[in-house]
């Protein structure tokens, strides 16, 4: 089944509405959509029903016909005011009474028509087919079809541009972020209503304030799973903005977002629950604000040499695999690093140190191991070359000392627990 | 203390002729992974509950606490550690066998009020298997400081989302509002030749009155 709007100088809001509905649509000038509605007896029931409603939530003046081919429903739409429900096999019979000038065709068919005396669809659905062929070819044999309500076309649809941004120029600059709020709130219902019309989710909005002074203030929110919760999306940003709150006060706000389709998973019975993606953003994102940004993560070990060389990464777990069978657990003897690491003062007689002085380390050493040399990427400027120490002092405590050999000065490097 | 207890509860049943409500619910335990530790609390440490794992520097707490982190991870769960003076070494822990992409680190470079902070946030976010608050090296004064409220907050909310909430600290703070306290003695480095081989420790547990120890090495 294919529903049809026609209304006078109202394209833009027919085609959204029909979008409410359906992502298969034809726009067909002049001021007349069709979309396909094949389906949606289950949500709205009989096809007068869904007349009704389509009629409801277009909002302006506009006839609805329902047809089982689009040039029906078009036909009908243009043709009938108000509702027009043609079921199947009766198009013929409904369409009969509309004038010719509805159905198209070339200047020169349609004149020579009027000169036969054909005025309506029923009079030209009359007309004996070959002798239609005959006469008028192709052309006529397609108008013959059209006007007996007879279609087979799939629809021409529309290719949406699937761009979601908004924006709003302010009356008066806006210097607190609490009022901004109220903006970006508007906005982000705005993006992501349209984001659900088209079953789509976003993994990255970009916010971009116009200053007083000219000067941009831009910044993004790049989430790891596709996410469709203003809430979340409108309290990230303000998390944003508090920790770093633009220059001036805010003349125009620009949003956009970046649309994906939505997360779906599959969860397992027996696998361990992980935090729900939105829900952890949101935390993880109010953590940052609380602790800094970079300090939050997962650290990824970066493939060098380089003492205490990592990567802060996005937490991003996945999906859990299924439970794995115990094991022994590995217990090894583990570094707590210092950063940065601690400078010391170390006493050394026989070139093994023998004290270590330092505001948090003190203390005689009673055993020291070492040294080993490490050193690397002699050709950076941050290139490391040092000669590195175990060491137990006097109250049992152990700890990994290190000198560096270009300065001589000694470090803490962190405590063995 | 057991048999006095077992004795009050018969005479009251036995007065009210009906079995008494209230009884402490058994706690899902987390096996560690580590033989001696397991057996000293009974199965490991508590879901939905705090722990304390307590001890001077180089005790073995992060040694012991690594190997809850890798056995969680293994069963796939997600973990978070909240590192109050931001000591965690990565590699360390990708040598016990963390899967370090299950864990959420929390710097707190040196703010144990931001640690106690974040820790809330993210145990009320729910979803975390195992939830390390790290105050190992923050000094004692500030540790004696967190309030016995935050605690049971604390408490309260992994009780709520079933997470194991793990402290690992220099002395017992939370007292009362701990389900398990695990508090480690250093008996010595393993030294063979010219390197640093190992950590002997004793762990001391209490709970329910009872005391036990045991003896572990944690091996490099």
């Amino acid at each position: 089944m294919y529903a049809c709007l026609y209304g006078r100088g109202n394209l833009a809001l027919l085609v959204e509405c029909a979008r409410g509905f359906s992502p298969h649509i034809e726009e067909n000038p002049p001021d007349t959509v069709v979309f396909d509605v094949r389906g949606l007896e289950a949500l709205y029931g009989t096809p007068a029903q869904l007349a009704k409603e389509i009629e409801r939530r277009v909002g302006v003046p506009a006839n609805v016909a329902i047809a089982s081919n689009p040039d029906a429903a078009v036909h009908a739409a243009r043709g009938f005011a108000g509702i027009t429900v043609i079921d199947r096999g009766q198009e013929a019979a409904r369409l009969a009474k509309l004038p010719l000038n509805l159905l198209g065709g070339s200047p020169e068919t349609a004149e020579l028509l009027h000169l036969w005396g054909i005025r309506t669809f029923g009079d030209f659905a009359k007309l004996p087919p070959l002798g239609v062929a005959a006469r008028l070819g192709d052309e006529g044999v397609e108008l013959q079809r059209l006007a007996c309500g007879q279609g087979f076309r799939q629809l021409r649809e529309m290719v949406d541009p699937l761009e979601f941004e908004a924006e709003t120029e302010l009356e008066y600059p806006v210097e607190l972020l609490e009022p901004l709020a109220f903006i970006l709130s508007s906005l982000l219902g705005e993006i992501c209503g349209r984001l659900r019309e088209r079953a789509l989710a976003t993994n990255e909005i970009r916010l971009r304030l116009t200053l007083e002074n000219g000067e941009l203030h831009e910044t993004s929110l790049r989430l790891p799973v596709p996410m469709l919760d203003h809430k979340a999306f409108l309290r990230m940003l303000q998390l944003d903005l508090n920790g770093r709150p633009p220059a001036a006060p805010v003349v125009k706000v620009h949003l956009a977002a970046d649309h994906v389709k939505p997360r779906r998973t599959q969860h397992g019975l027996f696998v361990p629950s992980s935090p729900e993606p939105e829900k952890l953003e949101l935390t993880v994102a109010r953590v940052r604000h609380l602790v800094g940004q970079d300090r939050v993560g997962t650290p990824e070990i970066s493939d060098t040499h380089r003492p205490d060389a990592f990567v802060m990464r996005g937490f991003s777990p996945g999906q859990a695999v299924a439970t794995a069978t115990p094991v022994q657990a590995k217990c090894s003897l583990c570094l707590r690093r210092f950063r940065p690491p601690r400078y010391a003062q170390v006493l050394v007689v026989n070139q093994q140190p023998v004290r270590v002085s330092s505001p948090t380390v003190n203390g005689r050493v009673v055993m020291a191991k070492g040294p080993w040399r490490t050193s690397g990427e002699w050709w950076r400027e941050d290139a490391w070359n040092r000669d590195e120490w175990d060491v137990a002092l006097e109250a049992g405590e152990l700890y990994r000392l290190y000198q560096e050999i270009d300065s001589g000065r000694w470090f803490v490097e962190g405590s063995y627990d | 203390m057991g048999a006095a207890i077992l004795r009050l509860r018969t005479e009251i049943e036995a007065r009210f002729e009906t079995p008494l409500a209230f009884r402490r619910r058994e706690a899902e335990l987390i096996p560690t992974g580590i033989e001696v530790i397991d057996r000293l609390t009974d199965g490991g440490i508590p879901r939905g509950n705090l722990s304390e794992i307590c001890g001077p520097e180089s005790s073995g707490r992060t040694a012991l606490v690594f190997a809850i982190l890798g056995q969680a991870t293994r069963r796939g769960e997600c973990c978070a550690w909240i590192d109050a003076a931001g000591v965690f070494d990565p590699a360390s822990a990708a040598e016990v066998g963390v899967d370090l992409e299950r864990v959420l680190w929390v710097n707190c470079g040196g703010n144990a009020e931001h640690a106690l902070k974040a820790v809330d946030l993210l145990i009320q976010a729910g979803g975390f298997g195992l939830v390390v608050l790290d105050l190992g090296d923050t000094p004692d004064k500030e540790a004696r400081r967190i309030p016995l409220a935050s605690w049971f907050r604390l408490r309260h909310a992994a009780e709520r989302t079933g997470a194991a909430l793990v402290a690992v600290e220099r002395q017992v703070n939370a007292r009362s509002c701990s389900a398990l306290q695990v508090e480690m003695r250093r008996k010595g480095p393993v030294w063979v030749g010219k390197l640093l081989r190992g950590l002997t420790t004793q762990a001391e547990s209490q709970r329910l009155y009872r005391v036990r120890t045991a003896e572990f090495t944690a091996v490099r």
